[in-house]
């Protein structure tokens, strides 16, 4: 439910290995919000999510463990730089980086020359290409669930992150995510969801 | 004879029309008890020998200083009912619950000061009960103005909640530590609270007056309640039905 | 390599919170210079006899040590809201009741620890003898961490909403009033050469009491206000 509105009803859905779940809709028909209800950020007003044939909320710290998720927000501190974001992000989440592997992560993202200047002063591309680096180094995260990845991208950097989903997908691992774009990425299993219809 | 199927009340759609039968029974309890109860207070209590004729406001004040302190307990029972449970009606029952109780905590805290100018010749004394009243007064607002700033009404009820448990969990912290306050900076303290010795008439009537106030307090709440659930529901099918019958 | 434990990930996060605190220090001063201007009010509005002053000291002290600690809470969570971190934190396998306790620590560090270091100072402009200097400082020591603690939960309910500052000192004041009274009752008890060691215990109690309790019901809280 937003407010008084209820978003959607009745939805129905499962993720295997290499599934990518596309979910669509117009603004404001709930992406977002079922994005959020997936990692256990949001809980829904009625029905269940399963892990493993286990409840989200009671597999908690087991479920949180296996998926990373990218927002909206980029979760980047401005006052630190971008190696110290990565590594520090990453080890909250459980993933023990260590330098020469943030600095390829951000070679990949193409701002190894920029990784020492504080997040604050890049743009917002330059900002969520750091966000992706985080993805990089996640692969050994199953799920991933990511809201809008493409948004404030050049060609080039949609180009790379295509190929890390494509890859993450042949891999075995899940993506579920919203994009505005219309970007072909080749799964093994492919499954939409249309809100708002 | 049947059980009372309880749960059968526990959806805001059935328990309208149940709030809205009890109602008018309590108040009309309430009102004959609290005639009773004040009887018994102007003209069966004896006049006390040393206050005088002004001590019989305790009629109203203690009565009050009890509720307040009831009525937070299970406004916040009812609260944390409403989070670990997620039923909509037990957090619409402490939404209704907290201004009767504010309500009490004000009564309380006036007619200290009624009593205390005659008394004392102050009209605020800053003695432990009338301190942790005062105290159980922001608790009170604290919860009113947290529900009211967040717009999403189940956020609201959430985090209100959690306010109301914090604050139950602390009342007796804060009632020991400022009757510790108290006993350092006032001695000898003169307590609104240590009348010398009760007769038993004063104590009858301080209880026919708690229920009196109770009784009130229940007439209240449920007729609240019942514009809570009305102002939640507005978009329910039953809620327009019956404005298209009124 | 092998993956971040439980106490790994609470440095982490009280060594990210610390850094960014220091690159930012304008709003660690500003808290402390709060501080200091409201105990130096107290003589301006009331008058600066000296035996006055001795009594009230503890008091203004403590309370404007409150307030300091008040008016810092609103950049506990709310920067990592807006920024997207929180999420991240809420999303961390390790348990978000200790990675918020981790944050109050780191909160306490950059705000709290400060105050107890300035404080004898300021008991000094009311006359405060030695001992009770010390005990001031312990009695801070002991109550600050308290302050922090409850200050998160209503830190974490007001996340977002309009208004916040006033609400939260509606919401957390009342609770502060306690430490308040036992912190102040502390050093009043040394100058009036009672022990203070029934109110240190008291405080001691009282932390470690928040200590256990606050950082889930924050951790709840931050649930419900980021939902």
């Amino acid at each position: 439910m937003r407010g008084e509105r209820s978003l959607f009803k009745g939805l129905c859905f499962a993720m295997r290995p290499g599934t990518l779940l596309a979910v669509r809709g117009v603004n404001g028909s709930g992406k977002t919000s079922l994005l959020r209800m997936m990692c256990g950020l949001l809980t829904p007003a009625a029905g269940t999510l399963k892990w493993n044939d286990t409840e989200i909320g009671e597999a908690g710290e087991e479920f949180r463990a296996q998926l990373i998720y990218l927002g909206h927000l980029n979760g980047l501190k401005d006052e630190l730089n971008a190696t110290e974001n990565l590594r520090l992000s990453l080890r909250v989440a459980g993933i023990a980086v260590n330098d020469a592997e943030a600095v390829a992560a951000l070679e990949w993202s193409g701002l190894r020359e920029r990784r020492h200047q504080p997040c604050g002063t890049l743009s917002q591309g330059q900002r969520r290409r750091v966000a992706l680096a985080r993805l990089r180094l996640s692969q050994a995260r199953p799920l991933w669930i990511l809201d809008e990845p493409f948004t404030a991208l050049d060609v080039a950097s949609v180009e790379r992150t295509r190929d890390l989903i494509v890859n993450h997908l042949a891999a075995g691992g899940m993506v579920a995510l919203t994009t505005h774009q219309e970007v072909p990425i080749t799964a093994p299993i492919t499954a939409t969801v249309e809100l708002g219809a | 004879m049947s059980s009372i199927r309880w749960y059968k009340y526990s959806s805001p759609q059935t328990f309208y029309p149940l709030a809205g039968r009890l109602a008018p029974w309590f108040g009309v309890t309430a009102a004959l008890v609290a005639l009773y109860g004040l009887y018994i207070s102007f003209f069966l209590a004896p006049t006390d020998f040393q206050q005088g004729e002004a001590y019989r406001i305790i009629f109203i004040h203690v009565p009050a200083a009890w509720l307040s302190m009831f009525l937070y307990l299970i406004m916040a029972a009812w609260a944390a009912i409403g989070l670990a449970w997620h039923t909509r009606l037990s957090s619409m029952m402490a939404l209704a619950i907290a201004p009767t109780g504010a309500v009490m905590t004000f009564i309380a805290l006036w007619t200290g000061a009624l009593w205390g100018k005659p008394m004392w010749g102050a009209w605020w004394v800053w003695d432990a009960r009338l301190t942790s009243e005062l105290i159980l007064l922001f608790l009170y607002l604290g919860f009113m103005f947290l529900h009211a700033a967040i717009d999403d009404p189940r956020r609201a009820d959430r985090a209100a909640a959690v306010i109301a448990i914090v604050g139950a969990i602390n009342v007796p912290i804060i009632y020991f530590s400022v009757k510790w306050w108290n006993t350092l900076h006032q001695g000898a303290s003169v307590s609104l609270t240590k009348s010398p010795t009760m007769a038993s008439t004063m104590l009858w009537g301080m209880l026919i007056m708690s229920v009196a106030f109770w009784l009130y307090s229940i007439a209240a709440v449920l007729t609240r309640v019942r514009s809570v659930i009305l102002e939640r529901e507005r978009n329910a099918d039953w809620v327009r039905q019956l404005g298209e019958n009124a | 390599m092998t993956p971040p434990g439980l106490l790994d990930c609470m440095k982490t996060v009280i060594a990210r919170d610390v850094r960014i605190a220091l690159r930012r220090r304008a709003d660690v001063m500003t808290s402390l210079i709060f501080f200091v201007i409201v105990v130096s009010l107290f003589p301006l509005g009331i008058g600066a006899d000296p035996v006055l002053l001795r009594t009230l000291g503890p008091g203004v002290v403590w309370v404007a040590a409150l307030l300091a600690c008040m008016l810092a809470l609103g950049r506990l969570f709310a920067n990592d809201h807006a920024d997207g971190t929180l999420e991240q934190l809420i999303l961390s396998p390790q348990p978000l009741s200790l990675l918020v306790l981790a944050k109050t620590i780191a909160h306490w560090l950059t705000t709290g620890l400060p105050l107890v270091v300035i404080a004898p100072l300021l008991g000094l402009q009311f006359n405060l003898d030695a001992d009770a200097l010390l005990v001031l400082i312990a009695s801070l020591l002991l109550g600050t961490p308290t302050l922090s603690l409850i200050g998160a939960i209503g830190a974490a309910l007001t996340l977002g909403l309009r208004g916040g500052g006033a609400l939260l000192a509606l919401l957390i004041l009342p609770l502060y009033i306690p430490v308040l009274i036992f912190g102040a009752g502390a050093v009043e008890a040394t100058a009036a050469a009672l022990g203070a060691t029934a109110h240190l215990s008291i405080l001691g109690a009282l932390l470690l009491c928040t200590l256990v309790f606050a950082p889930w019901a924050t951790a709840l809280a931050l649930k419900i206000a980021t939902e």
